[in-house]
């Protein structure tokens, strides 16, 4: 088990002691791997992702069953805080920049995640080497950033943070296909050049399996269909429902698809 | 008729120092707002307590000055974080107005205190300043006012940099800004709650040893919370510039007012600029404005 990362093993999570999101989800990272998490609007891939970081409490969830180890340790019970400084960073839904601090203060903030460590504080420099447009603006406030930059800025704390694991939370949302292909270029070469693992949630299936090693896709709190990413990509199901391709590679009109009449074989 | 304008100019460098004073408490306000989003109602009390703290240390335990101050200011301190750790931290995710008037509670319950351990006589400060007066140009400054003066306006520009250039200040703006994301980014979120209560605690122990030095301590002093209340409101509640500014403004209007046109003004002027200021910048003068990218 040295080469797992992230191990999830069947948690439940449910918010506000009433409402059951995740039921008996499992999944691993292995270590120095990328791997998708897809699936529809409100399957519990953000949740996972909240779980994993501990950061429901603040949203009045709570794990009630199952274990989650990372880097060989239980998270539970562990302050958020402190999850970040052993490793662990969590780029959150909608960029979640500080928007009244500058893209250096932004970057500065970062920094605490490596207290504790008694390394050296990174230059900011490894940063604006991944993302140039940041250097330029890098005294300007933050919330004035247009929503790509915003991404970047995201990205950029977690670079100054040298998790060994990155959770990365819908990094597309609301981009153009161009940007978003800027950025998923980036997530590669981050993945590639310095060995982070990540664990990334998307709803862009077709951008996130360019980049992912396994995915993992989940419909209403539990995990469905997984494999690797050339797997996944032949499956006749996913082709159809995530990637939007029908069986011979020809984009399908949205005018044909029926989806009372096809019903998704893993679920009958 | 002739206007007298050395007259005016003392009484203009009297309201100084009250500004600064002023300026000095909406600081340590605006600290705990900042941070936590907590309005703490508290603050004139807190203050009033830093205040009979230096009482204690001086005339009843007689240390010199120096080391009663610095005593009363972690005194101060030590109040802000117990406030915080035992009674603000459990109301954690309630709605504000719950938290609001839980802070109206902790400021009974010191006057309370106050009164059970110190009595309710108003008293005096032993003297620490000095009386020799001060004479800039041909006006006449009381000591205690140039002191009081001078220290909270270097305190006050101890936090604007800090704020600005320490890591921890950074640390404190980015958990006011968005705390889920300051957990992300690896910030003790619990600790900054602390460490901002603490500092408010520090601050208003400090201008209540001021503030009792010019007009005496008693139970009661707290009201002048009531006045930094405004000030902060006029200056916006998260802006430490904003609660400079506004003290300034609401010192010298309160002492303008009181003296050309009687006391009974004092307060119609106060709150008027404070309807003024809301009708026209709902966020007080420096309040952030949210930024809304569409």
């Amino acid at each position: 088990m040295t080469d797992t990362i992230l191990d999830v093993r069947n948690i439940e999570v449910v918010y506000n002691t009433t409402v059951q999101v995740l039921r008996g989800l499992s999944l691993s990272v292995p270590r120095g791997q990328v791997v998708a998490l897809l699936g529809s609007n409100g399957a519990g891939k953000s949740t996972t992702l909240k779980a994993i970081s501990n950061l429901l409490d603040l949203e009045d969830g709570a794990v009630t069953a199952g274990a989650i180890t990372f880097d060989g340790a239980s998270v539970a019970g562990e302050r958020p805080h402190a999850l970040v400084r052993r490793g662990l960073f969590h780029v959150m839904e909608g960029r979640r920049i500080f928007e009244d601090l500058t893209v250096e203060e932004n970057l500065t903030a970062a920094t605490f995640a490596l207290s504790g460590r008694g390394g050296p504080i990174p230059s900011f420099d490894t940063v604006y080497d991944y993302f140039p447009r940041l250097h330029e603006r890098r005294t300007g406030r933050a919330g004035y950033l247009s929503g790509g930059e915003q991404q970047m800025l995201a990205i950029g704390r977690a670079l100054i943070a040298q998790p060994k694991l990155i959770l990365l939370d819908e990094p597309s949302l609301g981009l153009s296909p161009k940007l978003v292909e800027e950025i998923f270029t980036i997530i590669a070469r981050i993945n590639r050049e310095r060995g982070v693992s990540m664990l990334l949630v998307e709803q862009n299936a077709a951008v996130a399996m360019a980049v992912a090693h396994t995915g993992y896709i989940m419909e209403t709190g539990k995990v469905v269909i997984d494999g690797p990413v050339e797997k996944l990509m032949k499956d006749q199901d996913v082709r159809e429902f995530y990637l939007g391709v029908a069986g011979e590679g020809a984009e399908k009109s949205y005018r044909d698809v029926k989806h009372y009449k096809r019903r998704k074989r893993w679920l009958s | 008729m002739d206007f007298d304008w050395l007259f005016f100019a003392e009484v203009t460098l009297a309201a100084l120092g009250n500004s600064a004073l002023l300026a000095l408490t909406g600081l340590a306000f605006v600290l705990i707002y900042k941070a936590t989003r907590v309005v703490n109602l508290a603050i004139g009390e807190m203050l009033m307590v830093g205040a009979y703290l230096f009482f204690s240390f001086t005339a009843g335990l007689g240390l010199p000055p120096w080391g009663a101050i610095l005593l009363a200011v972690v005194g101060g301190a030590l109040l802000g974080a117990t406030i915080e750790r035992a009674v603000i931290r459990p109301m954690l995710g309630e709605a504000a107005i719950s938290v609001f008037m839980v802070t109206i509670g902790v400021g009974s319950v010191l006057i309370g205190l106050t009164e059970i351990i110190w009595g309710a006589e108003p008293t005096a400060l032993p003297d620490f300043m000095g009386k020799a007066p001060i004479f800039i140009g041909d006006a006449y400054v009381s000591r205690k006012v140039v002191i009081g003066f001078s220290v909270a306006a270097a305190v006050i520009a101890v936090f604007l940099l800090a704020f600005r250039f320490w890591r921890g200040g950074i640390a404190l703006r980015a958990t006011a800004s968005d705390q889920a994301a300051a957990y992300s980014c690896g910030i003790n979120v619990p600790a900054v709650f602390s460490l901002a209560w603490m500092f408010a605690g520090a601050a208003a122990a400090g201008a209540g040893i001021l503030v009792g030095a010019v007009g005496g301590i008693a139970p009661t002093m707290g009201v002048f919370g009531l006045s930094a209340l405004v000030v902060v409101i006029v200056g916006g509640l998260d802006s430490i510039a904003g609660a400079l500014i506004g003290g300034v403004l609401v010192g010298l209007l309160e002492a303008w007012c009181g003296t050309y046109l009687g006391g009974e003004y004092k307060m119609l002027a106060t709150f008027g600029l404070l309807m003024l200021v809301l009708l026209v910048r709902p966020y007080g003068l420096f309040g952030t404005v949210e930024i809304e990218r569409l």
